[in-house]
């Protein structure tokens, strides 16, 4: 394999403490190494220009069956919407789109890794098959336990032992990640049309209610030492006054600390922040409770956030929360999608317009990054728009320069018909914070990286780390006057190089190197109950065959295993 | 020693049978015996070793007759009808896998074809309804955990998917379920009084065509409306007992087949269907799903959907962005204007299902088979290719009318030096990629691929 | 105004999608650069001039543009696609699309056209003299804001679905309707001044028809609620007022139910 220097460009890795130093970055045979280490390398001139590692997405919706799902019932989201062909493949879709567009869109931001949110087990064929579809970005995948059967007997009787064998075995059968969680309870009591709001109302039939299903995976995941930590969509997404669920949601990780060998210090993630952080009791009087959300996150650092910011924009929100898009449908009337899955968790699929011209949107607008703007700790507040749900990712940029500009903010809000009343229901006028490179790069590389337990391989440029790098032509030293330029240089990287390979030129792809699927193979003693309990269910409740059900060797693409041994 | 293949997935019908036990002989070439399969699943595994099977591409010839040609042949001679042109139709693939499909697309994008599915002519009318109302549905296993009514409207699995109501709906005792066909009402909707409506606990014998006006009907009592006198030919009072039992469900799911997408109206039968569904949804738990055909027919819509963002009819033609609109770029609609100049049948049998009229323009132009049998297709074509049967010769995923991935295993190998439709596709990938670059390097290709047009009038 | 006259002397073998047919893609240019545009047939992109002779300029806007098509048109799809002023006049027939996402400008087709066209409609004014195909005025696949403004008037009769998912604008139909005439649609007008088949309404939330023959079968979601006098298209006359579709959802405004409106004349 060649080698690369990537010569004189400003270094961010907030993995190592870089802060802007100008630096050389070695590459060869696909990892960083000490730029002396290099024989004869080709030269990439960064001089004048940000050099970070390639961006890791911890929480978005890219491939899986309700990503299809908004794809497919969507056409309008396609015409006269999707740009020309540059690539291989077309890229169709402006919310959802499709994989390649998807895969291509990420590297000309400049990124290389993203954590599907949520895999419905049963599905777990169809996800890998649109890994396999989506160019150059790794991937892994998060199969959901918060409702699925075997979690909530086994927790209902507080087998953590047993739980976590269950764990292993669904994570090995699946080829998944971690333990993703979403609305625990509550899509299991929308299999009758209910829901679990509060993280104490019980679960129809199942006697146990969402606090213990948390506290129940908290301690699994811990008691296996996974690389990342649970993966919290809490309950009552979406609501006005749901800050008090949320909290509710926040204090059951007290008490608990992180216990594995990946450098994670997190136990328990809590994603889209945004939609859980409203006050009043409508939509008429919502207002941000995001201080007293992010005051609690600020002073508990066994917890990590990501954002999940609303874009303005019209888009497709899709989400294991069956019930929450059930109730979204009946505001807006648009159409529905709903797949409930046997045993396991529910989804549902409405589309959505943001408008500037609506409060509700405002408001969400706001209380989105003032989640990033209040947070004392940003490696551990992660840039994310929970794509599709609050925008699509491929604003990212602009999230970015919202993040760093107090006037492109303004700019922003000069558009909203609602100006005066969203700034009396939130904070975000009164907050002048505007945040620098450093602090980017640790939300959207550096930080993810570590919640995710994979920071010895990705979101950083120390030697032996994958070669993953990305290039923005923007001078630290003299950042552009105009933010929209902010905007334009993270939209589309100078140079991504992947694994080593040049991958993106000037903001175009130029290569498709192999692309990985990172899934975490758990040892654990063998359990003869767990055994017969997967048994059980497959010859009584599942519609298919239990050795239909574990995905073949066969449909697992370029995998990449990070092994885990319990049994030590 | 006779080999006993489990855990087999079954190659008919979108019910997806992944039980069935397979006994091959001992040197592999031979099935004995098929156990749990239906009768129709069982005749296509002993089809697939009980007869003569074709083993190489055959080429039309002057005489009308077949001759046997070379893979490498027929991939050449694919590749340039594709090539050559303007607007050149990719339908089919009823019966391959997903890899396949993929596959397949690749072909089309690099060809600027019209790539579509027998959805088209079968349940496409449930995708626009898909796309004006979304879907409210459910894996099969939810019906069997959960359902206490079942309605099949304008279905009659007993015949067409023979093991949909003991696997899934009717009989099965799931979780909360326990005592199966008990605990179950069941209601039938259909103009014909079929063999699934005798195990109705209701059944409604709805007027031929206007299954609109009693979901219409349905909507307004579940909201309180008055209605007329009789709907549809079903006397109010029976809507109301209806409806009620519909409201009253703990979990409901509606199963619907042909009779609503292929009569009257079409997609608007289902989209209204979805909007009562919906509506019911505001007092308990309602579903519903299309009874899909053909086991991987939900296959193609899923793979080119996360491809393209179109579940079918896709033009690729303008190579730099993809179409959609069933009604123009719908294969039947695209043959009956006369608007294609080659046809490729992919694993179907067009020849058999389109209108008389489609099959004479289409006849017109290059028509090549992609078949592992032969059928009416292959019999007109000027090309046919066999390839290996999904299922049986070749392994891959596939998704079940719910749309859950199946995994399907192969239990016997092909005849020997025949290819899947992945491989056949890839290749001619490749050979359309060396003729692009042949033409940029010294202008247009020959034209005419080498053989001659079979007869035009079939 | 300034005139380009299009004759199709020498048609394609396949269809020609012609969206370039716009006056604001003629508005600017001189003959020959109009004939240097693109159309296309099948994956096949040629000059607009390979199949039309081109004669006279373009305006200097589009406003100011008006284009007659001489020709048989019947294999010409999307004339007078997304045009947004000026004039286009086919003195014969044309295919699908005719004035799909139009938002202004005015368009006048003097035989037939096939389906889809007026779809996705803004603004504008759209003639037929003869009959149309299906889905006139309708919504594009699985777009909720369907016709949002404009007019379309045809003299003749048209197939089924028209104005899916209307939400404004005005569509006059001379002849028959046949299946499914408003379908969700929420806001604007249809006219059918001949008959209509059937499911007329159906799922409609808001928005106003009128039917001056007979429905062949009315929905049971559409209820009596009187008699009414109303002026229609220039005249005035009385008609049955009905509201539905009694199974959709309705708005509240004011305090008061929102419903869609069928009129039948007396």
């Amino acid at each position: 394999m060649s080698e690369l220097l990537i010569k004189n460009g400003f270094v961010f890795d907030p993995l190592q403490g870089i802060k802007g130093d100008r630096m050389d970055i070695g590459v060869k045979d696909g990892r960083i190494v000490e730029a002396g280490a290099l024989a004869n390398p080709k030269t990439i001139d960064a001089a004048g220009m940000t050099v970070m590692a390639g961006g890791v997405d911890i929480h978005s919706h890219v491939v899986g069956p309700k990503v299809n799902v908004g794809r497919l019932f969507r056409p309008e989201d396609k015409l006269f919407k999707s740009p020309l062909k540059r690539c291989n493949r077309m890229e169709m879709g402006f919310s959802v789109p499709s994989t390649f567009k998807t895969g291509y869109d990420y590297a000309r931001m400049g990124y290389v890794f993203v954590n599907e949110a949520a895999m419905p087990p049963l599905h777990s064929p169809h996800v890998h098959e649109e890994i396999r579809d989506t160019p150059i970005i790794d991937n892994a995948a998060m199969p959901v336990f918060g409702n699925n059967w075997f979690t909530l007997e086994y927790l209902k009787n507080n087998e953590i032992e047993n739980n976590a064998a269950y764990t292993a075995w669904l994570l090995r059968a699946t080829r998944g990640f971690g333990i993703k969680v979403v609305n625990p309870g509550g899509s299991e009591a929308w299999g009758w049309g209910l829901n679990c709001e509060h993280i104490h109302d019980p679960v129809p039939y199942f006697d146990i209610a969402p606090a213990e299903i948390v506290k129940g995976l908290i301690e699994t995941n811990e008691y296996l030492g996974l690389p990342h930590s649970v993966h919290l969509h809490c309950n009552n997404l979406g609501n006005p006054g749901n800050y008090t669920d949320t909290l509710d949601s926040l204090r059951l990780a007290e008490g608990y600390a992180p216990k594995n060998e990946f450098g994670r210090e997190q136990v328990m993630h809590v994603t889209h922040l945004q939609f859980h952080a409203y006050g009043g009791d409508s939509w008429k009087n919502v207002e941000s409770r995001t201080k007293e959300i992010m005051d609690y996150v600020n002073a508990h650092d066994n917890i990590t956030v990501d954002m999940g910011q609303v874009t303005l924009d019209e888009t497709t929100t899709m989400t294991a929360d069956g019930p929450f898009e059930h109730h979204l449908r009946a505001g807006n009337n648009l159409k529905w999608a709903n797949v409930d899955v046997e045993l396991e968790t529910a989804a549902g699929v409405v589309p959505y317009v943001y408008s500037p011209k609506i409060k509700a949107s405002t408001v969400q607008w706001a209380v989105g990054l003032e989640i990033a703007l209040m947070s004392k700790d940003l490696m551990r507040t992660f840039l994310t728009t929970d794509h599709p749900n609050a925008g699509p990712f491929t604003r990212y940029p602009r999230v970015i320069t919202w993040l760093m500009s107090r006037a492109a903010r303004d700019a922003t809000m000069k558009t909203f018909k609602w100006l005066d009343r969203t700034i009396e229901s939130t904070s975000i006028d009164g907050i002048d914070r505007e945040l620098g490179l450093y602090e980017i790069a640790q939300m959207t590389r550096a930080g993810p990286a570590k919640a995710l337990g994979v920071s010895n391989i990705y979101g950083g440029l120390a030697p032996g780390m994958d070669a993953d790098v990305a290039v923005y032509a923007l001078d630290p030293e003299s950042m552009p006057s105009d933010p929209a330029e902010i905007e334009k240089v993270f939209g589309r990287c100078a140079w991504l190089v992947k694994d080593g390979v040049v991958t993106v030129r000037d903001g175009e792809v130029v290569a498709e190197p192999a692309k990985r699927t990172v899934w975490v193979d758990v040892k654990v003693p063998e359990n003869a109950q767990v055994q017969r309990d997967i048994y059980e269910h497959f010859l009584r409740h599942y519609s298919v065959k239990l050795d239909n059900y574990s995905l073949f060797e066969e449909h697992l693409h370029n995998p990449r295993v990070i092994e885990v041994d319990t049994t030590q | 020693m006779p080999k006993k293949v489990e855990n087999v997935g079954c190659p008919y019908c979108g019910v997806c049978c992944d039980d069935l036990v397979v006994t091959v002989s001992d040197d592999g070439k031979k099935i004995l015996e098929v156990e749990n399969a239906c009768a129709i699943g069982n005749q296509i595994f002993h089809h697939a070793t009980g007869g003569e099977r074709i083993r190489l591409p055959r080429l039309r010839q002057p005489d009308g007759s077949y001759k046997e040609i070379s893979y490498d042949e027929a991939v050449d001679y694919a590749a340039k009808v594709l090539h050559n042109a303007k607007k050149p139709l990719i339908y089919g693939f009823g019966s391959t896998n997903c890899e396949g499909m993929a596959a397949a697309a690749k072909v089309a994008e690099k060809a600027g074809a019209v790539l579509d599915n027998c959805a088209s002519i079968c349940h496409g009318s449930s995708f626009l309804a898909i796309f004006d109302n979304g879907y409210p549905s459910c894996t099969l296993g939810e019906t069997k955990n959960r359902a206490d009514v079942i309605v099949y409207w304008g279905a009659n699995p007993a015949h067409a998917h023979p093991r949909h109501m003991s696997r899934y709906s009717i009989f099965p005792r799931g979780f909360f379920t326990g005592k199966g066909h008990k605990s179950r009402k069941i209601i039938v909707i259909d103009p014909r009084h079929t063999d699934t409506a005798q195990v109705a606990d209701i059944y409604l014998q709805v007027k031929q065509g206007h299954d609109y006006e009693l979901f219409d009907a349905f909507r307004a009592v579940v909201r309180g409306h008055e209605i007329p006198d009789v709907v549809a030919g079903i006397k109010r009072e029976q809507i109301l007992e209806v409806a009620n039992i519909l409201k009253k469900a703990r979990f409901g799911t509606i199963f619907y087949g042909m009779g609503l997408c292929h009569s009257d109206g079409r997609n608007h039968n289902v989209d209204i269907a979805i909007s009562l569904t919906r509506d019911l949804n505001d007092f308990t738990k309602w579903t519903i799903m299309a009874m899909r055909g053909h086991y991987n027919i939900t296959g193609p819509g899923a793979v080119w959907s996360w491809q393209y963002g179109y579940p079918y009819c896709l033009d690729l033609t303008k190579r730099d962005i993809a179409h959609m609109n069933p009604g123009e770029t719908s294969s039947v609609d695209l043959a009956m204007r006369d608007e294609v100049d080659a046809f490729f049948n992919v694993g179907t049998d067009a020849g058999a299902h389109f209108p008389i009229d489609a099959v004479k323009h289409l006849k017109k132009h290059p028509w090549i088979t992609v078949d592992p049998n032969i059928c009416m297709a292959s019999e007109i074509s000027d090309l046919h290719i066999p390839v290996g049967i999904v299922g049986v010769e070749v392994p891959g995923i596939v998704y079940r009318m719910d749309n859950v991935p199946i995994q399907y295993r192969k239990v016997i190998d092909p005849p020997e030096g025949v290819i899947s439709d992945e491989e056949l596709f890839e290749r001619i990938h490749k050979r359309l990629c060396e003729l692009e670059a042949e033409e940029a390097a010294k202008g247009q290709v020959k034209a005419a691929p080498e053989g001659v047009r079979a007869e035009s009038e079939p | 105004m300034k005139t380009v006259t299009l004759t199709l002397t020498n048609p394609s073998e396949l269809f020609l999608e012609g969206q370039n047919i716009t006056p604001d893609n003629f508005a600017g240019k001189k003959a020959a650069e109009i004939a240097a545009l693109d159309v296309w047939e099948g994956k096949q992109k040629s000059p607009l001039g390979k199949y039309f002779s081109v004669e006279g300029d373009g305006g200097a806007t589009a406003a100011e543009t008006k284009i007659v098509l001489r020709g048989d048109c019947t294999r010409t799809k999307r004339i007078g696609q997304q045009m947004t002023a000026g004039e286009i006049v086919i003195e014969g027939s044309a295919d699908m699309y005719i004035g799909g996402w139009m938002k202004g400008g005015k368009i006048h087709v003097k035989g037939n056209v096939d389906s889809f066209c007026g779809i996705g409609m803004e603004g504008g004014e759209l003639l037929v003299d003869g009959n149309a195909g299906s889905h006139l005025g309708s919504s594009p696949r699985g777009e909720w804001r369907g016709m949002q403004g404009g007019m379309i008037r045809v003299a003749g009769s048209v197939g089924n679905d028209t104005a899916t998912f209307i939400n404004g604008g005005t569509i006059v139909i001379g002849g028959d309707a046949d299946i499914h005439v408003s379908t969700h649609g929420e806001g604007g007008t249809v006219v059918v001044k001949g008959n209509a088949k059937g499911r007329v309404g159906g799922q409609m939330v808001k928005g106003d028809i009128y039917v001056y023959g007979t429905i062949e079968n009315p929905l049971p979601g559409f209820q009596m609620v009187g008699e009414v006098e109303q002026e229609v298209d220039g005249e005035k006359a009385r008609f049955v007022h009905h509201i539905g579709d009694l199974g959709e959802r309705h708005p509240v405004s004011r305090g008061k139910t929102v419903y869609a409106n069928l009129y039948t004349r007396i």
